[in-house]
């Protein structure tokens, strides 16, 4: 009865309503396709997948495909680079973009504030193939910045793309340089929306500049910070793929510390053709991703109920 | 003060120095590419090279590559894709945003489940050549690019401020949804349709992606797959010189044209930047605003 009922309200509502609902069609369409039909094919993880066959058809194996993932030392060392690519990005990415939003909104000119932002936010709007080639133009081994001029300090040239030990650093710095315009706005909308009167009985009680940035500014401040930095660590399971595959490619030297899950997988289900065990992997991280940004969120709930995603 | 005036000067030296250290590696390339191929391979790339030289844009622009299909290739998925995706986003916005709808809740939960629950790409690429995607313009607009729930939300929340008392006027006068919302809704939320717009079109123009999974036919590489793919096969930029019919004698300009389409692909961003920059600002702002 009470279902019959529910179930003639719905009909009423689309009925009476029938255009709009058309006009939200679209946009359901595709998130079912590329939505919640992508759900099923997880499953593919447990199986010896098969092309022809397909997810009906093929065997169940139940935890092989994981098992032969974990047994081996790169999954260890792929879930390590992609936590700590991704917090070194959180942390230098925070650390710079609040020291520059402070020096920012300390400046008087307007117009110098706002040529400068200019140029610190234009590298956002490339993309990361771009950023490849800047990357090729300063540590290329033969023609590159780097070792043109380690030469003409008589220091030895160093083969940049065979020493994964530097592109930690370097993958930092990319990460830092391309990204870090957008902090930048939104630590300075921040600090803008900070209620000016703090500042000024600040000044009557005769703070100086930097008293009034360490007690002020820094402290309502933390909210946003605290926020943003758990917001990124809900995606810290997944490592740029666009940024590491532009930059990286399949130069193996580099892997042991740039290999990230998602480079990973792409090389699983592409290179080595095997889609049933590059979803064991990517489930894997789905379901340690999902964990995060849950929980990240349950903490940034509790702190400012505004902020949270859901 | 003068040590206020100590503080300010230091300050925006600081600033200077780092936004110029910012823009310095684009300079670098820019000038790598106007640069005389012998001279780089003598004293490598350089900031400020003794001979310059137009070869690797005489090459690129009037040489028989395949930048012009790739530019082709990369304007068509821009315009078209990022036509639709603003359409289905904005359509979808108003229907989220009006206050009649009575499962407008549910339906936002709907999208939104998709936001967070992350398949990855192997279900992605399967779907996508189920769909028979494959090697068709359409593989480099449909998947992943077409429609995105962050971009609804922020239209969405954009609408919602708009008074009721408007749309419900014309409600009243006999007015249905297509037309409130095309001729009520987007006009007063130009700034946040400007906004996806914006977000929309740099995803298309800036995205690979969908071409290393999707696309084996080199007529249908956008711009920045073949940049990508200049990087890493050398043959690429052989086969240009062959097409050009030199002399085999002089040098290939292989460094400058590796850079040179990379400063062809930056130039519309370029080109666009002030429009970017100015509803860009606008759509971080509005959302990290929620509700």
């Amino acid at each position: 009865m009470n279902e019959a009922r529910k179930r003639d309200s719905i009909f009423r509502e689309l009925q009476k309503n029938f255009t709009a609902y058309i006009l939200v069609l679209p946009a359901a369409v595709y998130t079912i396709i590329f939505g919640y039909l992508t759900m099923p094919y997880m499953l593919i993880a447990f199986q010896k997948f098969n092309y022809k066959t397909g997810i009906f058809g093929s065997p169940w194996i139940g935890f092989d495909n994981f098992k032969f993932f974990f047994s081996s030392s790169r999954a260890w060392q792929i879930t390590f680079n992609t936590i700590k690519l991704n917090l070194l990005f959180i942390v230098f990415g925070t650390l710079v973009a609040l020291i520059l939003a402070i020096l920012f909104n300390e400046l008087r000119s307007r117009l110098f504030s706002k040529i400068t932002q200019s140029t610190i936010l234009f590298p956002h709007f490339l993309s990361w193939v771009v950023v490849s080639y800047i990357l090729y133009s300063i540590f290329s081994t033969d023609y590159g910045i780097a070792n043109r001029t380690l030469t003409s300090l008589n220091l030895s040239s160093v083969n940049w793309y065979s020493s994964p030990e530097y592109w930690t650093a370097i993958l930092v710095g990319s990460s830092v340089w391309k990204d870090i315009g957008i902090s930048l706005v939104i630590y300075l909308a921040a600090i803008t929306g900070i209620d000016g009167s703090y500042y000024e009985a600040g000044r009557i009680d005769g703070a100086n500049r930097w008293q009034l940035i360490r007690h002020i500014t820094i402290p309502l401040l933390f909210p946003t910070i605290i926020i943003l930095s758990l917001l990124a660590l809900g995606k810290i399971m997944y490592g740029s793929f666009d940024m590491i595959y532009a930059i990286v490619k399949d130069n193996g030297l580099l892997y042991p510390t740039t290999d990230v899950i998602d480079t990973y997988v792409f090389r699983s289900l592409r290179n080595i053709g095997n889609p049933a065990q590059a979803m064991a992997i990517g489930l894997y991280q789905a379901v340690v991703g999902f964990i995060l940004v849950y929980g990240s969120n349950k903490i940034v709930k509790k702190i400012n109920p505004d902020n949270a995603l859901f | 003060m003068p040590k206020n005036r100590l503080f300010d000067t230091l300050n925006v030296m600081f600033i200077s120095i780092f936004s110029i250290l910012c823009t310095l590696p684009l300079i670098l390339i820019f000038i790598v590419s106007f640069t005389d191929e012998k001279m780089i391979q003598m004293n490598g790339y350089q900031l400020l090279p003794e001979k310059f030289s137009f070869e690797a844009y005489n090459l690129l622009l009037f040489g028989n590559t395949p930048l012009y299909q790739s530019y082709f290739i990369s304007i068509l998925i821009t315009v078209i894709g990022t036509t639709i995706a603003v359409l289905i986003t904005g359509l979808a916005g108003y229907t989220l945003s009006s206050m009649h709808i009575k499962y407008r809740n549910q339906l936002a939960m709907f999208f939104f489940i998709t936001m967070v629950f992350n398949t990855g790409i192997v279900p992605w690429y399967l779907i996508s050549s189920g769909l028979g995607l494959q090697n068709t313009i359409w593989a480099l607009i449909i998947p992943s690019m077409l429609f995105n729930p962050f971009n609804l939300f922020l239209v969405r929340n954009y609408m919602k401020q708009i008074p009721n008392t408007l749309t419900e006027a014309a409600r009243i006068d006999g007015a249905n949804d297509i037309y409130i919302a095309f001729r009520i809704c987007f006009p007063l939320s130009l700034p946040v349709l400007a906004t996806i717009t914006l977000f929309y079109g740099i995803g298309y123009w800036n995205n690979w992606f969908n071409a290393i999974m999707l696309v084996d036919n080199e007529k249908l590489y956008p711009l920045q797959y073949l940049l990508f793919k200049l990087n890493s096969e050398i043959s690429m930029i052989q086969q240009m010189q062959s097409m050009m019919n030199t002399s085999p004698t002089t040098v290939l300009p292989s460094e400058s044209v590796k850079m040179a389409t990379a400063i062809l692909t930056i130039g519309p961003i370029v080109l666009f930047y002030p429009f970017l920059q100015k509803y860009f600002i606008k759509g971080l702002l509005i959302g990290s605003v929620k509700e």
